[in-house]
């Protein structure tokens, strides 16, 4: 089933991490095996936050492997070395978990295709998100289970995007965990609700043109998907509204740039969504409660029409 | 194969080789009198009066919780339920089988009013999909917009959105009236088998997709028809119900009513016992 959730402040920051987090929580009956935050936070917009993972969660039902933890500080050494060789500085380093990792980097290259490249040679390693704004976090179990363990209720930013994920079509891991980084554009977030049924003619396709999946999720699709409509030269909107014939199946989806927050609706309005919006707030949801949860006071809220794109601006 | 076109319509079946047996017995079919209304009750219904009123603060309670505290009140006597802080909770006031005047103070989740028989109902606020499934017979008018799949499966009553509805309103509907003030979303109508749908604002695509019966009203603009569904002659007696309805609706009394579009079933899809093989094939 799955939910998503999404609010965007437009004029000023406020708690997202603690917001998303309620949101989130109101939906876990559509799935706990995993849940992911992308979080815009605040930030002086110098250095890149690069979220990534030596390895998986192997506890909470997963279905990954076991690792030793000293496998773990290998890879850690390795992208430490990489790092140096393509002349990125670690400003910050910081370990979350054994698995998790958080770095602030001082890079000044634009291109981050041939970094995560370098990055993601490792085998193990997978950069969750890259950009001057946006950390991704996403691990298993529910909402609340996830900020607590990445402390993330005091998060302070403009805008966020978020997915409790109830795992049908992949395994139960992080890798397959939403949100998914819009590889390889800087502060480019997704989440889904849905499936997608032409996913591997559209992989094949995108695979040929040089484009990079790193899990089976058909969710990661909608993500390489508008990277390579970007990458083309397309705005954000343009490729979400190309996304509503391009993509094949049932869809809600969400996508979060550095200034920016969209959703979009495939053309048979399978999947729910609810939206409230006023002059200073944009929040969403699947279902009407995940929007209550920060704003318990009666609102007007509606459901977008079918083949519905939507942007609003912080 | 046996000629089906030449079988009596009572014979058509067995001609078809669907059944052969002869039945017996006596038949399961009960009728209904309006004399012997006041006589009818489901089990476990309650004798109410309209003129007792009561708040219900639900903020704090799940959907279970309400639901069987509703009841309680109503086992009281209490005819009128003020609903307090519904905040959007999923399935709540579902299965009411009694009159009984029930209003909401905010938004209804999913599935609010879900298989009721007989509540009048007021909500003052927005409904998440599904509302008022299976509804049998009483009104239920919601003041703001509404989920899609509005009114799935109804089989009676008047079901009223002053706003706009999401996609599949009226959805399988086999009776009643699904009455929209503003927009619907696609595939409104879809297999609706008998029954009504009054759109005043403009309805997405697929309009009455597969609709076997029934009739579809449409004041704005159309999407899109759907697979079978196709336009017919709007008449007088059509255009006098469809005022009446609209009034005691408080929704568009002075809409004017002459300009709506009908939509009905072409009935090429379902009514196969008349088309040959290959004429199935073009219908579809």
């Amino acid at each position: 089933m799955c939910g998503i959730a999404g609010l965007i402040h437009r004029g000023k920051s406020s708690k997202v991490g603690h917001e998303l987090q309620g949101m989130l929580q109101a939906l876990k009956h559509r799935g706990e095996d995993s849940t992911g935050y992308a979080l815009y936070g605040d930030t002086d917009g110098k250095n890149f936050i690069m979220r990534f993972k030596v390895g998986e969660n192997v506890g909470e039902g997963s279905t990954s492997v076991a690792e030793d933890v000293s496998v773990y500080d290998e890879r850690k050494k390795i992208v430490d070395s990489y790092l140096n060789e393509m002349g990125a500085k670690i400003i910050k380093d910081e370990r979350i978990l054994p698995y998790s990792l958080r770095y602030e980097i001082e890079y000044d290259k634009k291109d981050l295709l041939e970094f995560s490249q370098k990055i993601e040679s490792i085998p193990g390693v997978e950069i969750l998100s890259m950009g001057k704004s946006l950390e991704v976090i996403k691990d298993l179990g529910n909402a609340k289970m996830v900020c607590d363990r990445y402390n993330l209720d005091k998060l302070v930013g403009t805008h966020a995007i978020g997915h409790a994920r109830m795992a049908t079509e992949s395994g139960v891991d992080i890798k397959s965990a939403h949100p998914f980084w819009g590889y390889p554009f800087s502060d480019v977030s997704v989440v889904h609700n849905g499936q997608l049924t032409n996913y591997w003619n559209n992989r094949r396709a995108l695979e040929n043109k040089g484009m990079r999946f790193m899990s089976e999720c058909d969710s990661e699709l909608i993500a390489v998907y508008l990277a390579e409509k970007m990458r083309d030269g397309a705005s954000l909107e343009e490729g979400m509204k190309e996304s509503l014939t391009g993509l094949d199946g049932v869809f809600t989806y969400f996508v979060a740039t550095k200034d920016s927050l969209g959703m979009a609706k495939d053309t048979m309005a399978a999947k729910p969504l609810v939206l409230y919006e006023s002059d200073d707030l944009v929040a969403m949801g699947s279902e009407e409660i995940a929007i209550r949860s920060i704003l318990p006071q009666e609102i007007d809220t509606y459901d977008p029409f079918d083949g519905e794109v939507k942007v609003w601006q912080i | 194969m046996a000629n089906i076109k030449s079988a009596s319509k009572k014979t058509k079946a067995q001609a078809m080789g669907m059944h052969t047996e002869v039945l017996t017995g006596r038949t399961q079919q009960k009728f209904f009198n309006p004399d012997e209304a006041e006589n009818f009750y489901y089990f476990g219904t309650h004798d109410v009066d309209f003129n007792k009123r009561t708040d219900l603060d639900v903020k704090d309670m799940t959907a279970a919780e309400a639901n069987k505290e509703i009841d309680n009140l109503m086992g009281q006597g209490y005819g009128t339920i003020v609903i307090k802080n519904p905040q959007g909770k999923h399935s709540l006031g579902v299965g009411i089988l009694n009159k009984l005047n029930l209003i909401f103070e905010g938004s209804l989740g999913y599935f609010g009013m879900g298989s009721c028989d007989g509540p009048i109902v007021r909500i003052n606020g927005r409904v998440g999909w599904s509302c008022a499934e299976n509804l049998m017979a009483g009104k239920v008018v919601i003041e703001k917009n509404a989920g899609s799949c509005f009114g799935a499966a109804i089989r009676g009553g008047d079901l009223i959105c002053k706003g706009s509805v999401g996609a599949r309103t009226g959805i399988d509907m086999k009776g009643g009236t699904i009455i929209i003030g503003g927009d619907a979303g696609a595939f409104t109508g879809f297999m609706m088998q008998r029954g009504r749908i009054i759109i005043l604002g403009d309805v997405g695509i697929n309009l009455g997709d597969s609709m076997y019966d029934g009739t579809i009203f449409v004041g704005g603009e159309i999407g899109s028809y759907g697979s079978d569904a196709v336009d017919a002659e709007l008449t007088r007696s059509d255009q006098d119900w469809l005022k009446r309805k609209l009034k005691v609706a408080e929704i568009g009394e002075n809409f004017d009513v002459s300009k709506m579009k009908k939509i009905v079933a072409g009935k090429k899809l379902w009514n196969y016992d008349n088309l040959e093989p290959t004429e199935k094939k073009g219908a579809i």
